[in-house]
């Protein structure tokens, strides 16, 4: 089959970040081997960008919470950065040799996050299909039902991504791109670019 | 039987019924889970009734959630343990995320101090 490049998009994705904005960029560099070892240091990362992150707001006190608005924030980013970045290196295709990145923006009342991985024509197919059964399900069944097939053991869960949805309320969007031969090392890889909207 | 990690300890305490799990837990997929899952099942086999206090597990991600809720089953399997999952409420990723546990198994008992 033939690449046609032409881009799918699942939820309220868009490319347009508006420039001013405070925003933060980790890479990780495409070793595979280096990749393994890292693995700590993927929990590292998301610790740094919750803290960063939370450094930005005050620690006034949050309604039926002994979790102040600093402290919130601080444990929500890093939850969500640490399942993205998680995400990112597990289904990635090494020898794709392109790094993986991390992004979060920072708005009023709002972080978003922009994971950006490379992953194969199969684990991108995959993937869309996981992303047609969400769009299409009601959340709270849905969860349901994974939660219990990933406790007995009986097949894929996703649990990283519906967490994030049914217990941060994360709102999520997606694009996939298939690379043109002469950007990926081999061809039908797809870049993968999950936007993560959470609310604070 | 202890896991001592750089970043996490796992231990069950037999005289008080109990798995206590602390510090940041952040295995990559559920396989690496495997050990602790270990001392989870042996700790339950001794006993009818388990506590596991998470109070200083700072940090969980979502494969640790999935070897929660694996092990949440098991217990609901053999169908005679009385569970109590004691929490707090100042670690934010256990007020968001065990209540869910409940769900396979209703009565599961969640303790937040």
């Amino acid at each position: 089959m033939t690449n046609t490049f032409v881009a799918q998009t699942f939820g309220a994705f868009t490319d347009d970040f508006s420039a001013g904005e405070e925003y933060l960029t980790l890479s990780f560099s495409p070793n595979s081997a280096a990749r393994k070892r890292r693995w700590g240091n993927y929990g590292l990362s998301a610790d740094f960008l919750g803290d960063y992150f939370a450094a930005f707001f005050p620690g006034d006190a949050v309604c039926d919470s002994p979790i102040n608005r600093r402290d919130t924030v601080k444990a929500a980013v890093s939850y969500i950065a640490n399942e993205l970045i998680e995400n990112a290196v597990k289904y990635s295709e090494a020898s794709a040799k392109l790094p993986i990145s991390i992004s979060l923006y920072l708005y009023e009342e709002q972080i978003v996050f922009r994971a950006v991985s490379y992953a194969n024509q199969a684990e991108s197919d995959r993937y869309q299909a996981f992303i047609r059964e969400l769009l299409n399900s009601e959340l709270d069944e849905l969860y349901g039902q994974q939660l219990e097939k990933t406790a007995t053991g009986s097949g894929e869960s996703n649990m990283g991504i519906l967490t994030m949805i049914n217990d941060y309320a994360a709102c999520f969007s997606w694009k996939f791109q298939p690379l043109d031969d002469a950007v990926a090392a081999h061809s039908e890889i797809v870049q993968v670019n999950v936007l993560v909207r959470l609310d604070v | 039987m202890e896991i001592k990690a750089e970043e996490y300890q796992v231990w069950h305490d037999r005289t008080n019924a109990t798995v206590h799990l602390q510090g940041f837990l952040r295995l990559k997929g559920i396989e690496e889970y495997q050990p602790i899952m270990d001392i989870l099942v042996s700790a339950v086999e001794t006993s009818s009734s388990l506590t596991m206090n998470l109070q200083e597990l700072e940090f969980l991600n979502s494969s640790g959630i999935s070897m929660l809720s694996m092990f949440v089953v098991k217990v609901r399997q053999r169908g005679n343990v009385q569970l109590t999952l004691h929490g707090t409420d100042k670690i934010l990723w256990q007020t968001k995320s065990l209540k869910n546990l409940q769900r396979l198994m209703p009565s599961l008992t969640l303790h937040f101090s």
